[in-house]
């Protein structure tokens, strides 16, 4: 092994580490039916890294933004996308689907 | 109608207000018409694209491919705008000297319109890709045509109408500060779009928020209103920035401004030489 492969594999070793020990992560799902969030309220624990997967069971797209999350992500009609957000202090997180705002609105509630 | 018009209006307002700047920063320049039309043309092109493959880019490496997409994009944008920043910067004093001169346009060879032309086509790639798509949702949905076609119109006219309010108020900079002027806006825009691109890198989870929000100036000026929004583009301004965002956002801008001062030097000496000349 020379040192230059020595030291990716040490750095790679850290980071996973690092990963490990700071982000216990937490998986979290929104469906999106009707141009609604279901559920529209969704409970997530303060202090952990959540992936958030969205499922889009209309036919048409959909952005999941959130100016409170800062956060925003296209899924396509029938399609499913994973977003990265936290760790987050406890509080209420709006969030909405920017292309039926009318009725694609949802909180984030994190305890 | 109104609320396609919204949306369309807010799309539109980003891109036209990074397409304002581009246009003043290029103010005097011979064929930039030419070119600043090309960069909306291709932009508008792309969006069809990259609408019509949004679920190959979505579902594309693990499903980080939108994200990956977005921040590679607006990198280019930022190379390209710290680019013609910094060719600016040591000939925008010919420039205005120039233009105060004769008035009249400049040749100025196509490498720095080249540039600015990928960063418009990239501005109206982005924000028209998403109108396309809800668009597309709208039609699905059984919006009439009018519908649609009256809300494009009232968006593109309302988005415009602010991209010609801000180029006109730019105009309004006096001649000796003008290139210094658009320069230092080019410098701000191009930090936040380095900032969004960071923004992106945390959301796929490639980057480390490093805090993911190290202040909140919501109270103050939210990221969801027209202004907030507004400020958004033009200067990066994020009400709760994570720490990461702020790294690329200060690291785009320090890089940038030293290039200025570094290679911005032969236009001040060639400055000297004409004022020299004049007292002579």
């Amino acid at each position: 092994m020379n040192t230059f492969s020595r030291f990716a594999a040490m750095t790679l070793a850290t980071v996973c580490m690092a990963g490990a020990l700071c982000a216990a992560e937490v998986e979290a799902k929104l469906t999106i039916r009707d141009h609604k969030f279901e559920p529209a309220e969704l409970t997530v624990p303060a202090g952990a890294k959540i992936k958030l997967s969205i499922e889009n069971h209309d036919a048409t797209p959909e952005e999941f933004e959130s100016h409170e999350l800062n956060r925003e992500k296209i899924v396509v009609g029938n399609g499913t996308i994973t977003v990265f957000i936290g760790p987050l202090d406890a509080g209420k997180y709006p969030f909405f689907g920017d292309f039926h705002q009318e009725t694609a609105q949802g909180v984030l509630v994190v305890q | 109608m109104l609320g396609t018009g919204l949306l369309v209006f807010r799309e539109v307002l980003e891109a036209a207000l990074i397409v304002s700047i581009v246009c003043a920063a290029t103010r005097g320049v011979t064929g930039r018409g030419r070119w600043v039309g090309s960069g909306v043309g291709a932009g508008v092109l792309g969006a069809i694209v990259v609408a019509a493959f949004a679920n190959v880019i979505a579902a594309a490496i693990s499903g980080i491919g939108q994200e990956l997409f977005n921040a590679s994009i607006l990198l280019a944008a930022v190379v390209m705008i710290a680019w013609h920043a910094i060719w600016m910067a040591s000939h925008g004093k010919e420039l205005s000297a120039h233009m105060k001169s004769v008035g009249n346009a400049v040749q100025t060879g196509s490498r720095p319109l080249s540039a600015l032309l990928i960063v418009v086509a990239i501005a109206v790639l982005r924000e028209g890709s998403e109108v396309v798509l809800f668009l597309y949702g709208q039609a699905a949905s059984g919006a009439g045509v009018v519908a649609i076609a009256g809300g494009i119109a009232l968006g593109v006219v309302g988005g415009v109408a602010v991209g010609f309010l801000l180029y006109f108020g730019l105009l309004g900079i006096p001649m000796r500060y003008f290139f210094s002027a658009t320069n230092w806006l080019m410098l701000l825009l191009a930090a936040g779009l380095a900032s969004q691109a960071a923004g992106f890198l945390i959301q796929a989870d490639v980057l480390p928020a490093l805090g993911n929000r190290v202040w909140d100036t919501s109270a103050l000026l939210s990221n969801a209103s027209l202004m907030g929004k507004t400020m958004h583009t033009l200067v990066g301004y994020d009400a709760q920035p994570a720490g990461m965002q702020i790294v690329f956002y200060t690291v785009t801008a320090v890089a940038i401004a030293l290039g200025m001062k570094l290679w911005g030097h032969p236009a001040r000496s060639l400055q000297h030489r004409s004022n020299a000349t004049a007292r002579a």
